[in-house]
């Protein structure tokens, strides 16, 4: 059934198993940005993210752009760190939850950015990540970003109720988080470290900087439970998380204990518990080294119930606090698992269960 | 195409049982169910209940204070003069009104996120739900956006309401006249 | 003046714990019996045409007052008043036209309020 072709990929190695894939070239982070709203600004994480607004609204006449523009605003925030020009740039990769990823399609229009739109919910920027790997592996791209976004407004009123109406949430649901993160790509020879993104970002040119570096991604396959409530998402994608956790472990022959940390996004809270106990449960334990994007993002008492989704979540957790931490050597081996649950309003009004994903990317400095 | 479209897909079922069977695999079908299963099982042990002894009391005292202040406005109006019912309906309005404006300061969404039922089910939380779709498609046009969608929410509480007043007193008028 | 005083009073205290109470209802079928609150508000519409249709729902405002007025049944309440008022009156063609009788005035308002607000306010999130 293996054709000459499948023997020839699977012998250079680059193809690991049935899901994984090997860069021998170690595409690099060459910069990362974020741009995030003033919820997610007064979390924890505060102190790492680039932009922060005081108005949800951006000074734009609706959410939708409000969006665009911060989806923009951290795609060329990090064109700058990286110091490329527009033009310079091979391919940008994006994608959010709006209907037919407008966010990113609008941020795009009139730039000199060769533009691939994606989608894969609040998994969309791991996507973007291994895609971009993908591109600069292959040789047919050298400097490329990933970009992801969401805005709490634009989503609220899209899959759920208007922004005014008094519903209560569920004590599961998530809070989509007004943000967004870009990361670029590009060959470790090219700048190794940019044309200032240690500084811009805190200041610490001085100090050693490591360079993060994607060594394998695992394509997920779409996972189905039969989880229906659309105010819990986080649990709905454990069973994706789960599924291409396994696959990476078994295709690498890596175990949990290889990585300084395993970054969920966006399980949160409940959906967290529930993913490590099938984990233990499976006989990988990662509790002590996994994190949840959606559990970084805000502070318990934000009232943001099990925590943050939406695609810009895990995008601007990853472009901040991972990605600036690895580089000072907080972290060295991450794996970053995003996870997205890829129903719409019209198939949860028809009583579909959610169909899930889980991509996994591995980020090592 | 009509003879035996039915025959066929079946036999074709039993046979894909039968394979299964044979060849003493779990069908894959019953094999996701019962993963489903047990994911919701395990998933049920972890999560929350909501607040309930909170969320009773808050929409208890919410929605309470709410028909108190319509009474406050039924005694007001019924001290200008009116009779009970002139008195109700113009109390009624007036809580929409405070209602809708509310809802248009961004307070309304605060009230109810804590005051669940207690702030959906008094005539405020009406005008909220047909305020709130108003000012949040207002960008879509005053046609599609404002117009189209205004009942969005308040559309089935009025569509099944109309339905059920209707069969209600008919029975009646038929029982009764 | 001091006896109206006296029974408004008492009446505000009815209110409150009869509408408190039918609000509470509400919450325990969303967080116990896990009936999503837009089908609790239909619940409820119904609920209020049903006791209508039984000659229930006057005698409870009697009592109640403004705790029986002010929750979303009586929007049942009033729609029912309508349709079997204009039975009585009308005949059959009042099945259709008594519907919005007493209840358009509220809709009307709605309608009113919803235009001024899309006009004069935005959305703050």
């Amino acid at each position: 059934m293996v054709t000459g072709n499948a023997i020839a990929i699977r012998q250079a190695s680059k193809r690991l198993g049935h899901q994984t894939m090997r860069f021998e070239t170690a595409p690099a982070v060459v910069a990362s940005a974020s741009v995030v709203g003033l919820r997610e600004g007064q979390g924890p994480l505060g102190r790492y993210f680039e932009t922060i607004l005081e108005d949800e609204r951006y000074g734009e006449r609706c959410w939708e752009q409000a969006e665009s523009r911060i989806l923009k605003e951290a795609v060329n925030t990090a064109l700058g760190l990286a110091g490329w020009k527009e033009d310079e740039l091979d391919a940008l990769i994006s994608g959010d939850l709006l209907n037919q990823i407008s966010a990113s399609n609008f941020a795009s229009r009139n730039t000199q950015m060769p533009f691939l739109g994606i989608f894969s919910a609040c998994a969309t920027i791991a996507e973007g990540l291994l895609l971009a790997a993908t591109l600069l592996e292959a040789g047919v791209a050298a400097r490329v970003i990933a970009a992801a976004s969401s805005h709490h407004e634009a989503a609220e009123r899209q899959f759920r109720y208007p922004n005014e109406f008094g519903a209560q949430r569920p004590m599961t649901a998530q809070w989509t988080a007004t943000a967004a993160g870009a990361i670029a790509l590009g060959l470790p020879a090219d700048g190794g470290g940019g044309a200032g993104w240690g500084a811009a970002a805190d200041g610490s040119t001085g100090e050693a900087q490591l360079l993060p570096r994607i060594t394998f991604a695992t394509v997920g396959k779409v996972v189905e439970m039969g989880q229906k409530d659309p105010y819990d998402m986080g649990t709905a994608e454990v069973p994706a998380a789960w599924d291409t956790l396994l696959a990476h472990f078994r295709e690498t022959g890596r175990d949990p204990a290889y990585y300084d940390l395993i970054l969920t996004g966006d399980l949160a809270r409940i959906g967290s518990e529930i993913f490590r106990e099938g984990m233990r449960r499976r006989g990988l334990d990662v509790s002590s080294r996994h994190m949840d994007c959606g559990v970084l993002l805000y502070r318990p008492e934000q009232d943001v119930h099990a925590g943050g989704s939406g695609a810009g979540c895990a995008a601007s957790v990853l472009a901040s606090y991972i990605l600036k931490e690895m580089r000072k050597g907080r972290f060295r081996r991450v794996l970053f698992v995003g996870t997205g649950s890829l129903h719409n309003p019209v198939s949860i009004q028809q009583g579909e269960p959610i169909p899930t994903i889980a991509h996994a990317v591995a980020i090592e400095a | 195409m009509e003879r035996g479209g039915r025959f066929h897909t079946k036999s074709a079922e039993l046979l894909a049982q039968v394979t299964w069977e044979v060849a003493g695999l779990p069908d894959p079908e019953e094999e996701r169910k019962r993963q489903a299963a047990e994911f919701a099982a395990l998933a049920a042990q972890y999560h929350p209940h909501p607040p309930l002894a909170r969320n009773l009391i808050f929409a208890f005292l919410v929605g309470g204070s709410i028909c108190a202040i319509g009474q406050l406005f039924i005694a007001l109006f019924q001290s200008l003069g009116m009779t009970d019912v002139q008195a109700s309906a113009r109390a009624s309005i007036t809580l929409l009104a405070l209602g809708s404006l509310l809802t248009g300061l961004g307070v309304y969404d605060e009230i109810g996120r804590v005051g669940g039922a207690g702030a959906a089910i008094p005539i405020t939380g009406f005008a909220n739900s047909i305020v709130s779709p108003a000012m949040e498609y207002r960008t879509e046009g005053l046609v599609f956006g404002f117009a189209a969608r205004l009942f969005s929410i308040a559309g089935p509480v009025v569509t099944f309401g109309i339905l059920a007043a209707m069969a209600s007193a008919l029975i009646r008028f038929l029982v009764t006249g | 003046m001091t006896l109206a005083w006296g029974e408004a009073a008492v009446s505000v205290v009815w209110a409150f714990l009869i509408g408190g109470t039918i609000c509470l209802i509400g919450q325990v079928l969303i967080d116990v019996f896990r009936i999503p609150p837009a089908h609790v508000m239909v619940l409820l519409v119904v609920a209020g045409a049903v006791l209508a249709g039984l000659g229930l729902y006057e005698p409870f405002i009697r009592v109640a007052g403004a705790g029986a007025t002010v929750p979303l049944s009586n929007f049942g309440y009033v729609l029912t008043r309508g349709v079997l008022d204009a039975l009585r009156r009308e005949g059959w063609f009042g099945l259709l036209t008594g519907v919005f009788e007493i209840a358009g005035g509220a809709l009307a308002a709605a309608v009113v309020f919803g235009f001024i607000a899309a006009l004069v306010f935005r959305p703050r999130g």
